[in-house]
């Protein structure tokens, strides 16, 4: 099986590419590397949920927008995410993404070493092919 | 794109197609070579090509691969006809570096170092994942963003003379808090205090060598072996967030401009118009907000020397400077004074003698810049100088700049044998996770001493005094 993401060298900040299936499987994956980033994704355990809603105009905005509620949910409420339960993404006028995350808190006492401070738009790109989606996004860290 | 060399010390890239002025950069041939492995110089370069820059678009020795603009670099925009861009100021806005002068010794802390860093730990937490040990509610939070740092004055975490001995006295007067979305205040609320990951860290140093003299004493800074303490942070989550949510405003706001930049992170709003207006007043905002952080932690360091050495120890403010910043500044160019927005991204401002804009005590020597090395080596102090107006719009370096990938150095060394190599020389970690020691391996870093020989030597910063690490606290 292919791997879900990967890692690569950047001086100053965290690069990886993630792949799926589809957009949907792409964007999940793109999750979990960010996750991966800041703690040992393996050892955080699925006790709780959070639902995400969000709508953007392109492709990218989406996938930047959530991103950014990962980062979100953990400043705001320590969430960590194990898995990606369910994802759809709908393209109308615009983009709207659904999405169920499962995960814990990190005041349990998991070790996020790395802080993401954003999400960019640097090298960042989003290339579909028929059932093969892949996403290359650079965080700042 | 080859760099031409002119002097020692600077490279001049001459302008060539759309760019609205040349690329200055100031580096010996070992840290040119530094940059030319990355993608830093065409940074410069796609800089030069922003409506409005004057003078060069600026790269200081420390200057590496970022997103849009380089890290270590100044663009000097017209306030009148040019821009304001969030990606020239960083997404950790207002991140900077504020060091502390003790009674103490080295001897004195090293007897008890063990003691001291596991309160400093406990004191100054990270930060990540919401844990901290001050919480805001909305209203005190809009204080904070509107008063900066004076608000904990008031609180009784630290004195006048802290105010005083900040650029700016810790306070952007534009500052609007009503610019900055709850998205942004609700991740900063619970941050007040925290240190962030990354290269984010507090050091106990000891002055090893006093390169000038009556400039060091000025600065309090008196004898060998004297022990300082130098924080380096930011605005934390509250201020990525300023910085992602006026990125995407911008971007919708004027998609003639995203199909004209290589780099959506190069998105600007033109001076006057009322996106720059909101954005500037938000970016001040969240200055407030990380000097305010700097003085807390500053407080909880100064619990900490007391619990360890009792009341008498003193930690007073030498300075604070922001490197992640744009400041209305008034500066010459082609024989005229005008009023510019100088971007300093992963750059410090360098002040010299007889500028208004420092504390009276420091009007004679210029003002004080702290250049932090990685963990395990120098930090630097220097001083401001009036060629750095000539020069870089009054600026100079603001770090070592990195020079492997943190995966890179994951990959190269393991986080155990690092803490092991550094305590065989008698620098003691706290770290959040040996992940985190491995990432900030010295030797992924350039050569700090090489960083600040190029500024003293360019006179846009002139040597002080060399400090080296006792203990480090990190995220």
């Amino acid at each position: 099986m292919k791997k879900k993401y990967e890692f690569f060298d950047h001086t100053a900040d965290a690069k990886f590419k993630a792949y799926g299936k589809t957009l949907e499987e792409a964007f999940a994956n793109s999750a979990l590397a960010t996750t991966a980033i800041m703690t040992d994704i393996t050892k955080i355990k699925p006790v709780t949920i959070r639902n995400m809603h969000i709508e953007a105009k392109t492709k990218e905005a989406l996938l930047y927008d959530f991103l950014e509620e990962i980062l979100y949910y953990l400043d705001t409420e320590g969430f960590l995410l194990s898995n990606v339960k369910e994802i759809h993404i709908l393209k109308t006028e615009k983009y709207v993404l659904d999405v169920i995350l499962e995960g814990d808190y990190a005041e349990k006492g998991y070790d996020v070493n790395t802080a993401i401070k954003a999400v960019t738009y640097n090298d960042m790109k989003i290339e579909e092919k028929e059932n093969e989606v892949t996403i290359q996004v650079v965080h700042d860290i | 794109m080859i760099p031409k060399k002119i002097n020692k010390y600077s490279y001049i890239i001459d302008k060539t197609g759309n760019m609205n002025v040349p690329v200055k950069i100031f580096a010996s041939e070992k840290l040119m070579k530094n940059m030319i492995e990355d993608r830093c110089i065409e940074q410069g370069i796609n800089v030069a090509h922003l409506p409005g820059i004057k003078g060069y678009s600026i790269m200081m020795p420390d200057a590496h691969q970022g997103y849009g603009f380089s890290i270590g670099g100044v663009a000097a925009m017209d306030c009148e006809h040019g821009c304001i861009s969030p990606g020239g100021i960083g997404f950790d806005i207002n991140c900077g570096v504020r060091l502390l002068v003790t009674n103490l010794t080295k001897q004195d802390v090293q007897q008890r170092i063990h003691p001291l860093l596991n309160s400093l730990f406990k004191n100054i937490p990270p930060g990540v994942g919401g844990k901290s040990l001050f919480k805001l509610d909305e209203k005190e939070l809009d204080y904070v963003l509107k008063n900066g740092p004076s608000w904990a004055i008031k609180k009784g975490y630290g004195t006048k003379e802290d105010l005083e001995n900040c650029e700016n006295n810790g306070l952007m007067k534009d500052a609007n808090p009503a610019k900055i979305s709850i998205k942004a205040k609700e991740r900063g609320k619970n941050q007040l205090g925290t240190l962030g990951s990354g290269n984010h860290f507090l050091e106990i140093q000891y002055v090893h060598k006093i390169l000038d003299e009556k400039t060091a004493k000025t600065f309090g800074v008196i004898e060998k072996d004297q022990v300082v303490v130098l924080i380096h942070c930011g605005s934390r989550g509250l201020g990525h967030q300023v910085c992602s949510d006026y990125i995407r405003a911008m971007e919708e706001e004027y998609p003639d401009i995203v199909s004209k930049i290589p780099d959506k992170n190069l998105i600007y709003a033109p001076a006057k118009s009322k996106l720059a207006k909101d954005y500037y007043e938000a970016m001040c905002a969240a200055a407030n907000f990380a000097w305010t952080n700097r003085q807390m932690i500053t407080h909880q360091t100064r619990q900490s020397f007391k619990e360890i050495f009792g009341e008498r120890v003193k930690l007073d403010v030498l300075y604070d400077v922001s490197h992640n910043i744009a400041k209305k500044e008034k500066h010459e160019v082609d024989g005229k004074k005008i009023n510019l927005w100088v971007h300093r991204k992963g750059a410090t401002r360098a002040f010299g003698p007889g500028n208004k804009e420092i504390p009276k005590k420091y009007q004679k020597t210029g003002q004080p810049i702290f250049i932090p090395g990685s963990m395990g080596t120098s930090s630097y102090i220097l001083v401001g100088t009036n060629n750095s107006m000539i020069e870089s719009f009054g600026s100079t370096a603001h770090g070592a700049g990195r020079l492997l990938s943190r995966h890179a150095a994951i990959q190269k060394w393991n986080g155990k044998d690092l803490k092991k190599q550094l305590e065989s020389e008698k620098i003691y970690i706290r770290a959040a996770s040996l992940k985190g020691i491995c990432e900030e391996a010295p030797l992924a870093y350039k050569d700090v001493d090489e960083v600040v020989r190029v500024s003293d030597e360019a006179n846009i910063g002139k040597l002080v005094a060399q400090l080296k690490p006792i203990g480090v606290i990190k995220g």
